[in-house]
């Protein structure tokens, strides 16, 4: 009996014996793999960085006799738009433990702040770009400008979708409330959220931070 | 009896891997505290660069192994990474991705590197022919 229990219970026949060759698929409960499949997704994503990455790391330095980081970046802009996206990692953690104990409203709040967050840092993102723009610093301008427009905008384009996914999210909680499909769905925007801003480590370490030393 | 046993077992792995992360959600205490390193180990990198504390070679060293290790940071207070997550499939993939990252990377800037050095000075064609 304890042999049996010790076997996924899909495996078993009515008397505890073992199947070794099961002529049906075994019955997967709905959604019971997503966890597993967003997550390939997001190591996918990942490699798509990394090229991004890649590329700045070679041409990042090919100014065209053009601006250079120490020309443009402006690095208290670059902290303060951090330190938005590391508060809603954390407001978005808070969403996720009051998801757990299945308090709705609450929840509702902090993905609400969350979402504030993160359209602030797309602003102060977008600032940043226009005043670029503004002094001649196009992505058309250098190797180094069109890499960098490149890889911080493919990071800014995905909070944009984290924010819509965001929306969509909130009003489907609104609308059905907290089932297991939303809370699945609720999980994945986690997982997005957050490598969201491993990216952005990368991304202000590597571009800003090592810009400013060049 | 079956599914007694199958729940004890269950609270059993529950406890083993309580030390480190308490469940897959984490808690107010594994957030508060990652939040905390984080804010910790990016305001050291800022403030080392904006006040060009150290010459520009032992910063850029310092700021690397900050982001490296804020990176894991992340991985296991707020995606909540650990080698036991969908059976071990995650920290698999994990590997595997790392590991074409750095060879995408690293490959880049080596041969690009190289690529530069052999191909700016072009007296050296001048010399062979």
């Amino acid at each position: 009996m304890s042999h049996a229990s010790s076997l996924n219970p899909d495996y078993v026949d009515e008397a505890g014996r073992p199947i070794y060759h099961p002529v049906e698929e075994p019955h997967h409960p709905e959604g019971h793999s997503t966890m597993l499949g967003f997550w390939m997704y997001l190591m996918s994503d990942c490699l798509i960085f990394a090229m991004l990455f890649a590329v700045y790391a070679v041409i990042g330095g090919n100014y065209a006799a053009g601006p250079a980081p120490k020309d443009l970046f402006d690095l208290p802009l670059v902290a303060l738009n951090t330190s938005m996206l590391l508060l809603s990692s954390i407001t978005y953690g808070f969403a996720m433990l009051a998801m757990v104990k299945n308090r709705t409203a609450q929840m509702q709040i902090w993905l609400a702040i969350t979402g504030v967050f993160g359209l602030c840092f797309l602003g102060i993102e977008l600032y940043e770009f226009a005043h670029m723009i503004h002094l001649g610093a196009t992505p058309q301008r250098s190797g180094f400008l069109s890499a960098f427009f490149i890889l911080v905008g493919t990071h800014g384009l995905h909070v944009t979708f984290g924010c819509i996914w965001l929306v969509t999210l909130m009003i489907q909680v609104w609308q059905k409330g907290l089932i297991p499909a939303n809370k699945r769905r609720l999980m994945c925007l986690s997982l997005f959220w957050h490598f969201l801003d491993v990216i952005w480590i990368g991304v202000f370490t590597f571009v800003y931070l090592f810009g400013m030393l060049r | 009896m079956s599914a007694e046993a199958h729940e004890e077992h269950a609270v059993d792995h529950h406890d083993d891997h309580a030390h480190g992360d308490d469940h897959d959600h984490g808690s107010f205490k594994t957030y508060l505290l990652g939040f905390v390193l984080s804010v910790v180990l990016t305001a050291i990198p800022f403030w080392l660069v904006m006040t060009e504390a150290l010459a520009p070679q032992t910063t850029g060293l310092v700021i690397t192994a900050f982001a490296v290790v804020q990176i894991v940071v992340h991985m296991i207070f707020f995606l909540h990474m650990n080698h036991k997550s969908e059976g071990g499939w995650n920290m698999l993939a994990l590997i595997f991705t790392i590991v074409i990252v750095v060879i995408a990377v690293a490959g880049s800037v080596w041969v690009m590197y190289h690529l530069n050095t052999n191909m700016m000075p072009t007296h050296d064609m001048q010399t062979m022919g």
